[in-house]
């Protein structure tokens, strides 16, 4: 039996090692009584008991935890939740059936709901609907988990969350889920790692025994072999010690032990990434992914949307540097209607900039809502996938023409400085070519494109090494290029968080790192602990 | 900034109406839903919201109807309150919106 590595979103951070408890739910049927009294008063009877099991939990619980109870509470004293299932009720739905029927309709309200908090509270309703149902005798069972354990499964509510032990390790690792769920924040409240949006998870015979969670990475290995658990193992030692460490810091700005200043910004991939957050912890935010925004189930978004959207993320940062990343879509992230399906090699095909010029009709909703944006703070945008100076300036025109029209129509707006992801090794190779405002680094593409191997493919997955001297050439020589331009460089991939590539990457001359906003900390003490 | 222009009405028959901004970070979810609900169940006063002036009314003592609105942070919330001790309760709920539901 091989490994089985699957990636998906950080949703808490921190490592763990554990046996693997797969979620199941398995749905109890009930006989109704056929009479639409005593099926509405059976509602009624389980609603109350559902009430009281949850007054009796806030009561053993604190902080947050009793927070999303009494919303759960409030949600279920409220008669307006109930009424469509007494409403089906008194035409002779069975009281189980109906309840069910009302509450998965409210559940389809929230997950198709554009925002993602919104959507996260869908998990809040399950539970309340499973809760209820447990009372009318057609609940799905819950899973017992043991404590330790890595718990797998396609979503899990609050109370199956507070329901078992943390305390002694364990983690999450979800096909469905999101960082901004309640289970989430109670997850980074207790410290148990948590990685989500994995996709379906399905086992050719039985369930992985084992499991190895990365909440900073968001990747799960499930029946590691000997020596990736052992080098898992190596890591949560190393881990734990810098923690207590690196937490007492984050809020101080990054030096290096030789009182070089590097400045250390945020990755975002949403602005509920941000909820929660001091920008203070940061000097800025590196890279601003938008393909979220451009999700396949709400079509292509508008620029009110955009714009609000990009503002919201502005005002968090309060005058701090935004670099905002236009739509990165192809290779790996396909978009209904918008990439090109069936490619032979979708990461050498239409994606990026190359996309963005091809469809300019879409590229231009974003330039112009980024102009609009960038009237409220600092805002900077960078094009990803550029190769050759035509794309540069082919969009450094577009923007100028939005830009214009919109001054023209009379809109409050500005034109953000124009920069460029390095990720293309013809770009790291002629970096000072291309009139671009700043060089952003993105060393995952880059790596692989270096390399010409993928992470996600195991047989070479070692040759996948942002590390390599080759990777760390074209990064230095794009430093030198950023230095005699007179235009900042930074980097934002993953290597960023890789706190082994640290020595190397600061060697580099690099003084911009971006990076997750779990791996703020620890990237300030590892830089502190570097002399360069 | 909060904008909030309180038309004062001297019967409690017409209805009181203010707007303000939604100040927290993500918007009108869970927990300042409840705050909400809660403060408007404290006055006798028929309370209600909406995202626009001319509505759809939600009922700002349910907070299965406050969550559905789905407000996002930076929505303008329009209050309409009808009753004897409407001006009070329309000064409680705007004084919670614009304090951020006292989230930090």
């Amino acid at each position: 039996m091989s490994e089985i590595h699957r990636s998906g979103r950080a949703a808490s951070p921190g490592l763990a090692i554990g046996p693997v408890t797969v979620l199941t739910s398995a749905v109890a049927r009930r006989t109704t009584t056929g009479d639409p009294a005593e099926e509405d008063a059976a509602l009624r009877a389980a609603i109350e008991r559902a009430v009281a099991d949850t007054a009796d939990l806030i009561a053993r619980v604190q902080g947050e935890a009793a927070d999303i109870l009494e919303f759960q509470a409030a949600m279920l004293e409220d008669d307006a939740l109930a009424e469509g299932a007494y409403d089906a009720i008194s035409v002779g739905v069975a009281a189980d059936h109906a309840w069910r029927s009302a509450l998965d309709a409210e559940i389809a309200g929230y997950r198709s709901d554009e925002d993602e908090y919104f959507r996260a509270r869908a998990t809040d309703l399950v539970d309340i609907r499973d809760r209820v149902l447990a009372h009318l005798g057609g609940a799905d069972k819950a899973a017992k988990i043991t404590e330790g354990s890595i718990v797998a499964g396609d979503d899990i509510s609050p109370s199956v969350f507070l329901g078992a032990d943390w305390t002694r390790g364990g983690a999450i690792a979800l096909a469905a889920g999101s960082p901004a769920s309640h289970v989430a924040m109670l997850a980074r409240a207790r410290g148990a790692p948590m990685v989500v949006g994995l996709g379906p998870l399905s086992w050719n015979g039985p369930p992985p025994a084992l499991a190895l969670v990365d909440g900073d990475a968001g990747t799960v290995i499930f029946d590691p072999e000997p020596e990736t658990r052992r080098q898992f193992e190596h890591r949560m030692a190393v881990a734990s010690a810098a923690r207590a460490i690196a937490d007492a810091g984050r809020f101080d700005p990054a030096h290096t032990a030789n009182g070089r200043r590097i400045a250390v910004l945020l990755n975002i991939a949403a602005p509920e990434d941000l909820a929660g957050l001091d920008p203070a912890i940061c000097d800025g935010i590196g890279l601003v992914r938008t393909e979220f925004l451009f999700e396949a189930s709400h079509g292509l978004p508008d620029e009110e949307r955009q714009y609000a959207v990009y503002r919201r993320i502005l005002d968090w940062a309060q005058g701090r540097p935004v670099t905002i990343r236009t739509l990165d879509a192809g290779g790996d992230k396909p978009i209904g209607g918008l990439t090109i399906r069936g490619e032979s090699n979708p990461f050498l095909g239409l994606r990026g900039i190359r996309l963005s010029l091809a469809r300019p009709e879409v590229f231009r909703v974003q330039l112009r809502a980024l102009c609009r944006a960038a009237v409220h703070g600092d805002l900077k945008v960078m094009l990803p996938m550029i190769a050759v100076p035509a794309e540069l300036e082919r969009a450094g025109a577009m923007l100028d023409a939005e830009f214009a029209a919109l001054g023209a129509e009379g809109i409050a707006c500005a034109r953000p400085p124009l920069g460029i992801m390095v990720e293309v090794p013809a770009a790291a190779l002629r970096a000072a070519d291309f009139d671009a405002a700043f060089y952003s680094i993105g060393s995952n593409d880059l790596t692989q494109y270096t390399m010409a191997a993928a992470r996600d493919i195991g047989a070479v997955a070692d040759l996948n090494d942002t590390g390599n001297p080759a990777v760390l050439e074209l990064i230095a020589r794009t430093v030198e290029s950023g230095r005699a331009r007179g235009v900042e460089v930074s980097l934002c991939g993953d290597a960023a968080a890789d706190l082994r590539l640290t020595p190397a990457l600061l060697a580099t001359g690099l003084t911009v790192l971006s990076v997750a906003p779990v791996a703020v900390a620890r990237l300030k003490a590892a830089i502190a602990t570097v002399n360069s | 900034m909060p904008d909030a222009n309180a038309s004062r009405a001297t019967e409690s028959s017409v209805p009181l109406m203010a707007s303000v901004v939604l100040v927290n970070p993500v918007g009108l979810h869970a927990r300042p839903s409840v705050k909400l609900t809660q403060c408007a169940k404290g006055f006798a006063a028929r309370i209600e919201l909406a995202l626009s002036a001319e509505g759809p009314w939600t009922d700002a003592k349910s907070p299965v109807k406050v969550m559905r609105v789905k407000a996002p942070q930076g929505a303008t919330l329009h209050f309409r309150v009808t009753g004897a001790d409407g001006e009070a309760a329309l000064a409680a709920v705007l004084a919670l919106v614009r304090d951020g539901f006292g989230e930090s």
